[in-house]
């Protein structure tokens, strides 16, 4: 994992439980739709409110349009506008939310230039039930600061 | 056949697959996931793998036949196999996706063809096997239905 806010070492292994808020609202941005449909259920489990775009482009436009979500599960690779744009774009708008890009495995260079686009965290896909513990737990914190 | 066998016999079944590097431990939390609120779930993640991934080889295919291989536009489709069959845990499709993206690295064509006939094999082989699958799933279920 990499991450601006906490090393995984810091990052306590939680239940999904512990962490059920039904007021945090996630966005998933992937392009395939498996992706999205399994991500969408996982955060469902733990009580988010789930929106998908198939794109950069569609989750720039959502924020454009005044939407606001508590996390963003960003893909790197994506046709229209790719992860990277999308997150540059989004925190020049002054989005504060948690974005966490989740990627194939690529090499440390395309996972950093990722992470100085804007990210939180960068995660290997497909993100496991664990690491979205781990995430909602970093977002209750990340909410409790602002 | 009665509810407790045909379980048995899926279970097996499943086990039999993890046994074969067939599918990894990603599949079991695909699993984990169905509940009576998605009683469809492996189902509905099954299609649409089998639809993504059907349609990715076929560009691949297409990508090959031709006299000068765009290398990246084949990568991009490879990454995109290799990110699906990550996803539902096929271990065997994902690490022949691994052989196809080194040949398209190395710009070796002959290569490519090579990984990708191993590809369309794993392939085959995994939706054959996820049909099998689903037919016990779906028997399961028309006995659970019959039973209320």
């Amino acid at each position: 994992m990499s991450g601006n806010g906490a090393s995984s070492s810091s990052l306590n292994m939680i239940s999904g439980e512990d962490v059920v808020n039904n007021n945090l609202t996630a966005l998933v941005v992937d392009d395939s739709p498996l992706l999205r449909l399994l991500h969408d259920i996982h955060l469902k489990k733990y009580g988010l409110k789930v929106q998908v775009a198939e794109n950069g482009k569609v989750a720039v436009d959502l924020f454009h349009l005044g939407a606001s979500f508590d996390l963003v599960l960003m893909d790197k690779e994506m046709p229209v506008m790719n992860g990277v744009e999308a997150t540059k774009e989004l925190r020049a708008m002054g989005v504060t939310s948690m974005i966490v890009g989740v990627t194939s495995k690529d090499g440390p260079g395309e996972q950093q230039a990722f992470m100085e686009a804007g990210l939180d965290y960068c995660f290997e896909k497909p993100l496991t039930p664990e690491i979205i513990g781990i995430l909602l737990e970093e977002l209750n914190k990340h909410n409790k600061k602002d | 056949m009665d509810l407790a066998a045909l379980k048995t016999q899926l279970k097996n079944f499943v086990q039999s697959m993890f046994e074969e590097g067939v599918l990894d431990n990603q599949f079991s939390q695909i699993q984990a996931l169905q509940d009576s609120t998605n009683p469809n779930f492996v189902e509905e993640v099954i299609t649409l793998f089998c639809n993504d991934a059907e349609r990715i080889i076929n560009e691949i295919n297409r990508n090959l036949g031709y006299q000068n291989v765009d290398f990246s536009n084949l990568d991009s489709y490879v990454h995109q196999l290799k990110g699906s069959s990550s996803s539902i845990g096929a271990n065997r499709l994902k690490l022949a996706c691994a052989n196809l993206r080194q040949a398209s690295d190395e710009r070796n064509k002959e290569g490519c063809l090579q990984a990708l006939q191993l590809i369309t094999c794993e392939y085959c082989l995994l939706r054959r096997k996820f049909q099998a699958l689903l037919h016990l799933e779906r028997s399961i279920v028309e006995l659970e239905t019959n039973q209320k």
